[in-house]
């Protein structure tokens, strides 16, 4: 066992390790941070994907050891209190997500998409997540998702709309509440 | 604002409306709740030691080390298990002299696959079970693999069960003459003019929902409740009860948040059943969760058929009659509804085409191999590749257009409803309104001019344009038709909405979503036949308990079905609110309207009552109607009459690289008619990730097995689920005819795009290659499978692919020249 100090979404947490326990397991399984989550045993999902000190990582790749001293965030910790984050939000407003599986993991990624390119091509979307798989919406909406989510935190509102390309349905065009049924329980 | 608008604002329907979907709340924040996050008070951990080798008696199973590990609490091998596990189920006896074998949870003497259980560790922790399965010594005799089918049925071929007389499980026909529903087929093609012949392989599919499966059984007393990720609560529960003789009224299945299905988790699984079965045994919390090699080993598999397809017509391209003789590989065992697979997809091998005539013939084969099952489309996806395939080919040995000799075939607006020659009533559409879309969609007249140019310069990069004009049949299903089929089980479902006294709504449904949002989509029914707002609404279901009767959600039946069963229990709740209300308002039934979710008396503005304030009423009932019992909720069952037949026309236009075989797809675009659409949204994201899962058939995924019966895609970095950096943008629109069958209007729209587009995408890089003397290239189109045939002849060949175009990088030592002439040997085809 080895001793291991972390800081996870902001809380401060102190543990002894097996030295060959992943930081995904770790998250899960002793600190219960079962919103990031394991689709794969051979790094090609990204559904685990946290930031370790502000890079996304797929946590299956990481020894929980190495994490000692570090700052993680996870999808649980992403919202500021009851505000969502404009990548969460997004994929809510774009319909970026089905069973939701591997909607953690996507948004971890793409927030650091962003950060490096804030104003991405949808070529550079697919090519930024390439390594985070979804078996449910073929990605479209989470395209959509992540480059609504950049307009917004360039502050640039005209943008939203036109690049979905697509005759069928631009969701920041149709008209419904900001929906109110989604807040983050406090 | 004037009264009168606002009224009209307020009674803007919600179906229709784009509504953000309920669902996405805890979704998007982690605070979901798979099973595997499932953690209680004393569980214990099981993990599975699975058989490394494809067919072997075994002769010893060694477990003394195991048992004496660290943290190891016990271990069963399967004589352990044998007297109390039944066999896994098979609902569907196709014929009545269908052979099922049997199918142990855990493997007695014999092993029939690479990864049947042969024993399980049970232990304080996953680490601890998992470090104990190597300990396990299992002394295997080798049998002679079966894997081919056409092989397998050939005289004296090795067999895969030894106590049954042969490879065969069943041989189903289907003639439309002999049922009168057609004109006789031999007759139509010694009458033709032309005739056109092909054998077509669906190569093996793994569903590879992200969510891999997971289990956790917590007895009390003797009631048990087990958490599955499945897509069937109900059905398992039933049949949990009937392997293991626990009765069913001891029995609660709850699915809580489940990561995606397609078919793969509609399934009883030998994992559910031993989790279960070690639970009773020792009394404890039990957890079985996969990882993703053993998802792809051992949970079932879909499609693999090979498929001899003849069409007859006359010179000017009317077709006459269509024979088929499919050969649909089981695997190792009959899985719930293994058989019945090929035979949902045997009605549907007419496409949306007027053949007069129409023969089909399936063999169930056994080899060695995962079982197969359902996977997003279900026989369907066969039966289209099928079709539009073989129209194609009949259309270049026309020398017609292939746009023009479908026209030519397909049934008219004007025709509906139609009755096919396989029996089917067609019930509304328009092919032609949505071909028309389609074209105008992708921009078609310039796409064939640029395929011209480039063929006319000899550009190395080809461009074709693919079509695929399809119908499938939704809304699994009527009970009669299911009868009719052998079907174990009806296809009705049910609802039940409950009138809270605060005015809220609890809506009850036996569809178990697992990512289709159904959540969002029963609010939007019932805030329009109650009147009350989305947000009021809350939807129960994924729990036997909380939802006690219903049929799950596959087979796009959830809207078509179990959405009419919530109308129709929302059209209850207001029939009895109506007689509160008259009660109240002092008037008669007749003399009430009903809208914007109040009662008034007709021409008396300014009387209305609330059906939230009647649901108040009701709870105090101190004022209520004589001889009426205090309640306003209701349920419904709803049975379908018919099918629902979506439809639509998709075209692919791809690139293909002359030199280096490599394809890509340039615009994809498609129309499809799905009736009435309740949630854009939801119907669009539907769309794409059929498309995906369709697209991905045809160029990025196949199940293969090495000539010892390995399976050798067995990670994410062999089998090739598409990343979005491997599937293209596309361009989606509707028409709408509404379904005649239901009240809703809705047809389905879960496999509408993964049934549709995989011809389309297949026809699309045979029409860039067919002048280089190309006839067919077997998916998945992999750089080498499209390279062979340009420069080589033949088909691309049997085996898989070198790392095919996936992940742009994902090849590895193991994927890189796996297709060599030895493996070919092994091959399951
Ligand atoms: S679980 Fe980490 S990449 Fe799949
Ligand atoms: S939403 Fe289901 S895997 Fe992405």
């Amino acid at each position: 066992m080895t001793p291991i100090t972390v800081r996870v979404d902001g809380a401060a947490y102190t543990d002894d390790v097996e030295p060959r326990t992943l930081l995904v397991h770790y998250l899960r399984e002793q600190l219960g941070k079962v919103g990031t989550v394991v689709g794969c045993d051979t790094s090609n999902c990204g559904a685990c994907t946290v930031h370790l000190d502000g890079e996304a990582v797929k946590s299956c790749t990481v020894l929980a050891v190495q994490a000692d001293g570090c700052e993680v965030t996870t999808i649980e910790g992403v919202a500021r209190g009851a505000v969502l984050h404009p990548v969460q939000k997004a994929f809510h407003e774009m319909h970026g997500l089905q069973c939701g599986y591997c909607t953690p993991g996507m948004i971890m990624a793409s927030i650091d998409l962003l950060k490096d390119n804030p104003d991405p091509s949808e070529d550079e979307v697919r090519e930024g997540i390439e390594g985070n798989l979804c078996r449910c919406t073929g990605y479209q909406n989470i395209v959509r998702a992540v480059q609504h989510a950049a307009a917004e935190m360039r502050g640039d509102t005209s943008a939203s709309n036109g690049h979905s390309g697509n005759g069928h349905v631009r969701p920041a065009v149709v008209d419904t509440a900001a929906a109110p049924h989604v807040a983050v329980q406090a | 604002m004037t009264a009168v608008e606002e009224r009209a604002e307020a009674a803007a329907p919600e179906v229709g409306k784009a509504r953000r979907r309920k669902e996405d709340a805890r979704l998007i924040t982690g605070r979901t709740q798979w099973t595997d996050n499932l953690v209680l008070p004393g569980m214990l951990h099981l993990a599975v030691v699975r058989s490394p080798v494809a067919h072997a008696r075994i002769a010893s199973v060694d477990v003394t080390a195991a048992r004496e590990a660290p943290n190891v609490v016990a271990v069963f091998t399967g004589a352990d298990l044998a007297e109390e596990q039944g066999s896994l189920p098979c609902a569907w006896p196709v014929t009545p002299d269908m052979v099922n074998p049997g199918h142990p949870s855990v493997a007695v003497d014999r092993v029939n696959h690479v990864g049947e259980a042969v024993a399980v560790v049970v232990a304080r922790s996953r680490v601890a079970a998992q470090d104990a399965l190597e300990l396990v010594d299992v002394d295997y005799e080798p049998l002679p693999v079966v894997l081919d089918m056409e092989a397998a049925l050939a005289d004296g071929a090795a067999r895969v069960h030894d106590h049954i007389d042969s490879n065969r499980s069943f041989h189903f026909v289907f003639d439309a003459g002999e049922m009168g529903t057609g004109s006789a087929t031999d007759q139509a093609f010694d009458d033709a003019e032309v005739v056109v012949s092909r054998r077509f392989v669906q190569q093996r599919l793994i569903p590879a929902f992200m969510e891999p499966r997971a289990v956790v059984v917590q007895p009390q007393g003797d009631n048990y409740t087990m958490w599955s990720s499945t897509q069937v609560p109900h059905i398992l529960r039933l049949m949990l009860a009937m392997v293991t003789g626990t009765p069913e009224h001891k029995l609660r299945v709850i699915a809580p948040d489940v990561g995606g299905g397609f078919g793969g988790k509609l399934q009883v699984t030998p994992e559910e059943v031993l989790t279960f079965l070690v639970a009773r045994r020792l009394g404890k919390p039990v957890k079985w969760a996969e990882n993703r090699s053993e998802s792809l080993m051992s949970a079932h598999h879909g499609r693999d058929q090979i498929q001899y397809i003849d069409i007859a017509s006359d010179r000017q391209g009317n077709v006459k009659g269509l024979r088929c003789r499919i050969l649909a590989d089981m695997g190792a065992y009959l899985r719930l509804v293994t058989p019945g697979v090929p035979i949902l997809g045997a009605f549907m091998f007419l496409g949306i085409y007027k053949f007069p005539a129409y023969r089909f013939e399936c063999d169930g084969v056994f080899t060695n191999k995962t079982p197969t099952d359902a996977y997003r489309g279900a026989g369907r996806p066969e039966a289209t590749f099928a079709v539009e395939r073989i129209m194609d080919e009949l259309a270049v040995e026309l020398g017609m257009d292939p746009l023009e000799l479908r026209r030519k075939n397909w049934i008219n607006a004007d025709e509906f409803p139609f009755t096919t020659a396989a029996g089917l009533e067609y019930d509304s559409g328009d092919y032609d309104a949505a071909t028309r879309e389609a074209l105008q969609l992708i921009g078609y007249d310039e796409l064939r001019e640029e395929q011209r140019r480039r063929r006319e310069s000899g550009d190395p990069v080809q461009l074709g344009i693919g079509f695929s004009t399809f119908t499938e049949m939704c809304g699994l299903a009527p009970s009669r038709v299911l009868g009719s089929l052998s079907y174990g089980a009806g296809g009705w479902e049910h609802a039940a909405i409950r009138m809270l006294p605060t005015g809220k709504v609890e809506v009850v449904t036996g569809a178990s979503a697992h990512g289709q949002g159904h959540e969002t989509a029963w609010s939007q029914l019932v805030a329009d036949r109650l009147g009350v707002p989305f947000e009021d609404i809350e939807v129960l279901h994924g729990d036997t308990s909380v939802a006690p009767r219903g049929l799950d959600t596959y087979g796009s039946r959830s809207l078509v079905v179990g959405g009419v069963a919530v109308v129709n229990a929302a059209e209850k709740v207001v029939a009895k609110a109506r007689r509160v209300a008259a009660h109240l308002l002092e008037a008669s039934e007749e003399d009430l309207e009903f809208s914007g979710g109040s009662f008034g008396v007709r021409g008396t503005p300014g009387t209305g009552i609330s059906i939230q304030e009647i649901a108040l009423a009701t709870f105090a009932a101190h004022n209520f109607p004589e001889g009426m019992e205090p309640s306003i909720d209701a349920e419904a069952t709803f049975d379908p009459e018919n099918f629902s037949f979506p439809h639509g026309t998709h075209i692919c236009a791809m690139e293909v690289d002359t030199e280096t075989g490599f394809v890509k797809i340039r615009k994809y675009a498609c129309v499809d008619d799905v009736g009435t659409i309740v949630n854009p949204l939801i119907v669009e994201g539907q769309v794409h990730g059929g498309l995906a899962q369709g697209i991905a058939q045809a160029l990025y995924e196949e199940a293969v097995y090495d000539e010892d019966g390995n399976l050798t895609t067995g990670t994410f970095v062999d089998y090739l689920v598409p990343s979005a950096a491997d599937l293209p943008h596309f361009d989606t629109g509707n028409t709408v005819h509404a379904a005649p069958g239901n009240p809703i209007g809705a047809k389905g729209v879960g496999e509408a795009g993964c049934i549709a587009s995989t011809p389309a995408v297949v026809n699309a890089a045979l029409d860039a290659v067919r002048h280089l003397g190309v006839t067919d290239i077997r998916m998945p189109l992999t750089p080498e499978r499209v390279w062979r045939p340009i420069h080589q002849g033949g088909d691309g060949g049997d085996r898989a692919p070198a790392g095919s175009n996936a992940y742009g990088g994902a090849q590895t030592e193991t994927t890189t020249g796996v297709s060599t002439e030895a493996s070919a040997l092994g091959g399951d085809r």
